[in-house]
């Protein structure tokens, strides 16, 4: 078999924090070869940026290899670029200017800089553009700069990172029929491209093979060839039937209630990081779901009806998931009998129901009777968040800790002292158990 | 206006960590060495007659700019160099950060004496005192520049990082097309603050008598002291309106198109308004030569250096390398070596000091410390209502600004000699100057600040508070003074810095061969320089310096981590 553009064998990022490691990317097996566009596709913490750093060598793996043209890669590679989510451009450097400077570091001669710098700028249609500064254009303009910028070193491989997230609606299509363009007409000599994305339609529009990440730990679950010709037609039914696909794998099942509320920090066994989701998100889709038909939806349906993004749509979903309210599966979303209550209460009883549902979360649970056996009802944040870093990465302890306390406060289960950094027990909870 | 910082406290949790001993162990044996040469230094020293004929001004300004000069280039070079090394120094946080969160609290007049003394001591006098004032104003200068430098080093945005390593920007590229031009801003108001402050130490240093040692410096400095001491106002104005005018020209030619032209490095990516304008930058952008020089010497230079930059990168990224570890350890186990003996050392020397001496140290600490405070409460109480009223009313601003501005930049120490001229006579005369010294030399850094702040209340909670019909005194207590809050701790803590350097200079005066002094430990200090008593002159000066560090870790940088906390606006 002739050798692969780029492949990375079993690479493994792992973060120490303390005696405790955490795998951001666990054995991650990937191919990619010429003419093909690959989408990396998966929730946010899933490693697919790092994974994206990883390919083309700007950080190095902590164990596993990378191989290029099959042979291991060392530094970072010369053969790709990379458009940024961001687009980071040098503010300080004309449209022109940009482009250029990614040819004065490659040792090209000023007349040819410039030469190929205009040609390609005129080839994304910056022409007119090249002595504006960047904070003069649109988003949309920036990123035809890092576009060109990227492009303008013909890179073999082109990575690109979200490229269309930090974009309005209209700018982020009608760059994505542009890069298309360039690419399916051979206007570029790119061989291959590597995108990293949560979108779930931008996915299946542009690539060719889409490899589903999961997270904790970062890992590939499932890859899907996506036969569609082009052009790709979003409304059409084959379309719509493999973007359900993939929301069905992204979402996965509701699992039974042991496995779906994990156990408790202390406790053996998996335990379950809380969705980082205000609680007005949940209601506010338990509504929208109260008010279809049976109560009982398509994902991908529900996200271009709510204009919300498939990532924070997962998010919420998963969230709901958790406390009971809904159920998914194969890439369906229903309201459970409380889910519907809850849609249907007052403020007062969503509180009710909601600090009901939370206290059977083993993490709650764990709290509470922490704060019960402490001296007073009372326990500083930092002795929580101590105990969570031993479950969690600092920066993810902190996260948790954070919608403990948002969700907590919202069910007034307890009460947190910003300044004094206390938690306290609001009144004497039920008798739990 | 931006607020004006010179201290950046890190981030530690200990007030007093095991570095920071460290650091200051250093600094004693540092100190300790100075002291030791100081044995030697001649006992007469013969002063430079200083002509105070007003056509002798331009040279004694030109001589004054050039000190400054020397010692900013010194301070930049260092600060590039050290800010480069601690930002890609896995020990920065535990040891480049300390040595320079120490050293920045120091008060540096403290060692004034000791530097003048040492270099004297193995070099001729002249050449001796010269260098000692160009040390002087470098570790003025030096600090915040670093501290700037290395700040914008390790905030440089990480996807503009990652870029440029995707692209190839490597060495020379990298600064001159990312690290440059995301710290210039930074760098260029860091300069400003590092000029102002370096003529409150020139001024210091070019006027510094102790007893028959003589150290002035033909300069503006020593200008304005022998032109207070023969009493003679005209000059006295002379010097003063030279000094003035100086300052406002190199504004106005050097750091207004120096802002100007940085316009472009603002990262923000939205058209600002209130851009700084400058009258000579766009003078200077229309002009022939100045286009001539930029594609005759500067362009080409900078194509030389790309293409030179280029040639050295060649070739696959290299692995870091590890072959320099046996280095370091020799080196730190020298350095430590040195450390401990001198350590050892400098104990010895401090204990053969009488345990009774330590006694009026201790006294004139105490007095010291009551004037600080003193000077910064009188501060704090004009300043604050009158920043109010500046930075709420854009009309009074308006005029009120450049009149402040002019004030703020004659350097205290220029207005000393005239203090001390018009106040020897009252009872308790110097005790007064000396307040007044610090007092003219800290408030500026609060009334800015203050100024800042109040233009920093959003304009919806200035409504709300009317709305709510708030009286004059609430919008006081629930508005503006925690507005305000974080903007006062900054001013205070560079402003408590600047008084506590002023005590050396305001407490001891030799003025017209007389010698006045008042209870203080800048007194001791000056003192023990003129009768040689080195031991007490080494434990007045580390006194000091230990009193000031342990104010800084435990009241200001508490203050400081509450404003940060509690009362910061976002």
């Amino acid at each position: 078999m002739a050798e692969h553009l780029l492949e990375l064998r079993k690479v493994s990022q792992v973060y120490r924090s303390g005696e405790r490691e955490f795998f951001a990317l666990k054995d991650v097996d990937l191919a990619l070869d010429e003419g093909e566009f690959v989408v990396l596709l998966g929730p946010s913490g899933c490693g697919k940026s790092t994974l994206l750093r990883i390919a083309t060598g700007l950080q190095r793996p902590t164990s596993g290899e990378v191989l290029y043209r099959g042979e291991p890669l060392r530094g970072v590679n010369p053969k790709a670029t990379i458009v940024f989510q961001t687009f980071a451009l040098f503010p300080w450097l004309t449209v022109l200017e940009n482009v250029e400077v990614a040819l004065a570091a490659r040792g090209v001669a000023p007349e040819e800089r410039r030469r190929r710098a205009l040609e390609m700028l005129d080839r994304v249609g910056l022409d007119g553009f090249e002595e504006a500064y960047p904070r003069e254009l649109s988003g949309g303009m920036r990123q035809k700069v890092g576009f060109a910028r990227a492009m303008v070193v013909e890179p073999e491989l082109l990575c690109l990172d979200e490229p269309f997230s930090a974009l309005d609606v209209l700018s982020a299509a009608a760059l994505r029929g542009e890069l298309l363009e360039l690419w399916l007409g051979g206007k570029i000599p790119t061989k291959a491209i590597l995108m990293v994305t949560h979108n779930i339609e931008e996915a299946v529009l542009l690539g060719d093979r889409l490899l589903i990440m999961e997270k904790d730990p970062g890992r590939i679950v499932a890859e899907i060839r996506v036969a569609i010709p082009h052009p790709r037609q979003p409304q059409a039914p084959d379309f719509r039937a493999m973007v359900d696909e993939v929301y069905a794998l992204l979402a996965g099942e509701t699992q039974p209630e042991p496995v779906e509320l994990g156990s408790a920090p202390g406790e053996p066994g998996r335990i379950r990081a809380l969705p980082n989701v205000p609680v007005v998100s949940m209601a506010g889709l338990l509504e929208a779901l109260a008010a279809t038909p049976g109560g009982r939806q398509d994902l991908y349906k529900l996200a271009s009806e709510l204009q919300v993004d498939s990532d924070q749509l997962l998010r919420i979903v998963e969230a709901l998931e958790l406390l009971g309210f809904v159920t998914v599966a194969k890439g369906d979303v229903a309201l459970t009998p409380l889910g519907e209550t809850f849609a249907e209460a007052g403020i007062l009883a969503r509180k009710e129901i909601f600090a009901s549902r939370i206290r059977r979360i083993p993490i709650f649970r764990w709290l509470l009777e922490l704060l019960e056996a402490a001296e007073g009802g009372k326990l500083r944040g930092e002795v929580v968040q101590r105990a969570l870093e031993l479950q969690f990465p600092p920066a993810e302890a902190e996260k948790q800790f954070g919608v403990i306390v948002n969700w907590g406060r919202y069910a007034e289960l307890f009460a947190y002292d910003d300044t004094s950094d206390v938690l306290y027990l609001e009144t004497v909870p039920a008798q739990s158990k | 206006m931006p607020v004006i910082k010179f201290f950046r406290p890190a981030r530690p949790h200990r007030p007093l960590g095991l570095g920071d001993l460290f650091v200051l162990l250093f600094v004693s044996v540092l100190i300790y060495a100075g002291v030791r040469l100081a044995f030697r230094a001649p006992a007469y020293v013969q002063g430079p007659t200083i002509s105070l004929s007003p056509a002798a001004l331009p040279w004694y300004a030109f001589l004054s700019t050039v000190r400054m000069l020397a010692a900013y280039v010194l301070s930049l070079s260092f600060s590039l160099f050290y800010g480069y090394r601690a930002a890609r120094s896995r020990y920065a946080e535990i040891v480049f950060l300390p040595i320079l969160d120490v050293l920045q609290s120091v008060p540096i007049l403290s060692f004034l004496p000791v530097a003048v003394l040492a270099l004297t001591a193995f070099l001729p006098e002249r050449v001796g005192v010269e260098l000692a004032a160009i040390f002087l104003i470098f570790t003025s200068q030096a600090w915040n520049l670093t501290f700037a430098w290395y700040q914008s080093l390790i905030t440089v945005p990480a996807e503009l990082r990652e870029a440029s390593a995707i692209f190839r920007l490597r060495s020379y590229l990298r600064f001159r097309f990312l690290e440059l031009p995301f710290a210039a801003i930074h760098l260029i108001w860091n300069s400003m603050m590092s000029w102002a402050g370096g003529w409150f130490f020139l001024m210091a240093s070019e006027m510094f008598t102790v007893g028959t040692r003589d150290y002035r410096l033909p300069g503006l400095g020593s200008y304005l002291q022998e032109a207070a001491y023969l009493g003679d106002t005209r000059a006295l104005a002379w010097g003063l309106v030279t000094l003035i005018a100086l300052i406002v020209l190199l504004d106005q030619l050097v750091w207004r198109p120096l802002l100007a032209w940085a316009e472009r490095f603002k990262l923000e990516m939205v058209e600002s308004e209130g851009k700084t304008s400058s009258w000579f930058y766009q003078l200077l952008k229309g002009s022939y030569l100045w286009a001539a020089l930029w594609r005759r010497v500067l362009g080409p230079l900078d194509q030389r250096l790309l293409s030179w930059a280029l040639r050295k990168s060649a070739g696959p990224e290299k692995e870091s390398k590890k072959h320099a570890r046996w280095g370091s350890y020799a080196l730190i186990g020298v350095l430590g070596g040195a450390l401990v003996l001198g350590g050892v050392w400098a104990a010895r020397f401090l204990f053969s000091l009488p345990a009774s001496a330590w006694i009026p140290i201790a006294e004139g600490a105490g007095a010291t410390a009551l004037r600080v405070a003193l000077a910064l409460f009188l501060s704090a109480l004009w300043t604050i209502p009158v920043g109010l009223l500046v930075g709420l009313n854009p009309r009074a601003a308006s005029w009120i600004q450049p009149v402040v501005q002019i004030a703020a930049s004659i350097p205290a120490t220029a207005l000393f000699p005239v203090l001390v001229m018009g106040l020897v006579h009252l009872p308790g005369g110097l005790n007064l100057a000396a307040v007044l010294l610090m007092l003219t030399g800290s408030q500026w850094y609060i009334l800015f600040n203050a100024i800042a702040g109040a233009r920093a209340i959003p304009q919806d909670l200035k409504y709300t508070a009317r709305l709510m019909g708030l009286s004059p005194w609430q919008r006081w207590r629930i508005l503006y003074l925690p507005a305000l809050f974080p903007y006062l701790v900054t001013g205070a803590i560079t402003a408590s810095g600047g008084a506590w350097n002023a005590s050396i200079v305001a407490e001891y005066v030799t003025f017209g061969g007389r010698t006045l002094y008042t209870v203080g430990l800048g007194a001791i200090i000056a003192q023990a320089t003129e009768e040689g008593n080195y031991p007490l002159l080494f434990a007045a000066t580390l006194t000091m310096i230990f009193i000031v560090v342990v104010i800084n870790r435990f009241l200001w940088r508490r203050l400081y981590r509450v404003a940060e906390e509690r009362f910061k606006l976002e």
